[in-house]
């Protein structure tokens, strides 16, 4: 298989990754194409051998971090994030949302561990290498991320989510 | 006695990154200390609600904008494989994205080469699927399948052979199709991945058209007409290179230069 057809083969998980990174599905899809469209002029740097996906990940990271560097609109760090409009409908709607404001509300280096090692279950050295940090960096964020998101749930009273009505 | 547990144990505890035994020390650990065995277990959850918010977007079809971002490739391989496609990607495809999940996208409907794209991928998802019955005639006997279709389409078929991009004849079928009967070819790879040829015999232009893609849902299909003839070419589980590459053989044989 050429990198170019697995390239292609990667976009979903490039996609779920951009979803719970920056939240809506539009603007992850921009980051997918800038990523793609980078990683497409960037391929002869690839290595051959070596770990595409990682690869392809820190080209995403990068790409973000430029991003977000340019707007500052992506990084939402307050409680303004715009609602959600698209999200399927599930009984625990609002436990997701929740789940998505909890995410979108954490320092990013630390979402992006988190993310990493919970969808991609990348290794932990593998998101060393793909965040370029050291693998101490990366259990320290995970271990913060976890702990916020964890504060940030708890917060929601479970009662809340009896009163949904669907 | 084994080494004390660390925050780092009870992280790749979490993500089932310990060896076994280390994992059943941490176990043994958190049973006694039920306070981070509480913590633990909503690390957990956190991980696990994640994975279901997030995982569906891995089914959901990738936006066509997304595949050409790697266009150039792309265009430089078709060229390679035949000078004579032409990629034309139908707009209903495009209007489709927005729409998500199991909702089936309207492909635009406006002419009888697209309409019969959208039937012959609701037959590809109707019937390959299928374990026990997935042809009425099986490739055992082709040389009385294709007979009969051709009988009954009213002209001489042929079931292409595409062993040289790894598909395989599994049978086929006869099918209603929209104004009549309709022949339908299903392939299987070694892998069990399998491509259907919807085959239609009264499109009743004297014109050809190059390729055109449509998507229905998450069946992909490659479709074209040559004179009376229309054929589709469908897979649900393979990229669209792919089958755009099982398309090419297919035309090739059906409609040689």
């Amino acid at each position: 298989m050429t990198e170019a057809q697995r390239l292609v083969d990667l976009i979903p998980r490039l996609r779920r990754y951009a979803r719970a990174l920056v939240g809506d599905r539009a603007t992850a899809d921009d980051l997918v194409q800038d990523t793609l469209e980078r990683a497409w002029t960037k391929l002869h740097l690839y290595r051959r051998g070596t770990d595409l996906r990682a690869w392809l990940f820190t080209v995403m990271h990068n790409v973000h971090v430029n991003r977000v560097r340019a707007s500052r609109l992506t990084d939402a760090l307050d409680d303004d994030m715009p609602e959600l409009a698209q999200r399927a409908a599930q009984g625990d709607a609002l436990l997701v949302r929740d789940l998505e404001r909890g995410i979108a509300r954490l320092p990013a280096e630390q979402r992006a561990v988190l993310l990493l090692v919970t969808l991609e279950e990348m290794s932990y050295d593998e998101v060393a290498r793909t965040l370029g940090i050291p693998i101490g960096t990366v259990m320290s964020r995970l271990s913060r991320a976890r702990d916020k998101l964890r504060s940030m749930m708890l917060g929601q009273p479970a009662v809340a989510k009896l009163k949904v009505v669907k | 006695m084994s080494d004390p547990v660390t925050e780092l144990d009870l992280q790749a505890y979490v993500d089932g990154n310990l060896p076994q035994e280390r994992r059943a020390a941490v176990a043994a650990w958190l049973a006694a200390h039920p306070e981070d065995a509480e913590r633990i277990e909503s690390y957990r959850r956190i991980a696990e609600e994640l994975r279901s918010t997030y995982d569906p977007v891995l089914k959901e079809p990738v936006p066509d904008r997304l595949q050409d971002a790697l266009r150039p490739l792309r265009m430089r391989r078709l060229a390679g494989v035949a000078g004579w496609v032409v990629l034309a990607l139908a707009l209903g495809a495009v209007a489709g994205w927005q729409l998500r999940g199991l909702q089936v996208s309207p492909v635009v409907a406006n002419d009888t080469a697209s309409v019969m794209a959208r039937r012959a991928a609701v037959a590809h998802a109707t019937y390959s699927p299928e374990v026990r019955h997935p042809v009425e005639v099986g490739a055992d006997q082709e040389a009385h399948l294709v007979a009969w279709l051709s009988k009954r389409l009213g002209t001489q078929l042929r079931a292409p052979k595409l062993e040289t991009v790894g598909y395989s004849l599994v049978g086929g079928r006869l099918l209603p199709g929209e104004n009549g009967p309709v022949a339908h070819f299903m392939y299987q790879c070694n892998r069990g991945t399998r491509v259907t040829l919807y085959v239609r015999s009264d499109m009743g232009s004297n014109r050809s058209t190059a390729f055109r893609y449509a998507r229905e849902g998450n069946v992909g299909v490659f479709y074209w007409v040559d004179g009376k003839s229309g054929y589709a070419l469908s897979s649900a589980d393979i990229s669209k290179d792919d089958l755009l590459n099982v398309a090419n053989a297919a035309y090739q044989q059906l409609n040689p230069p």
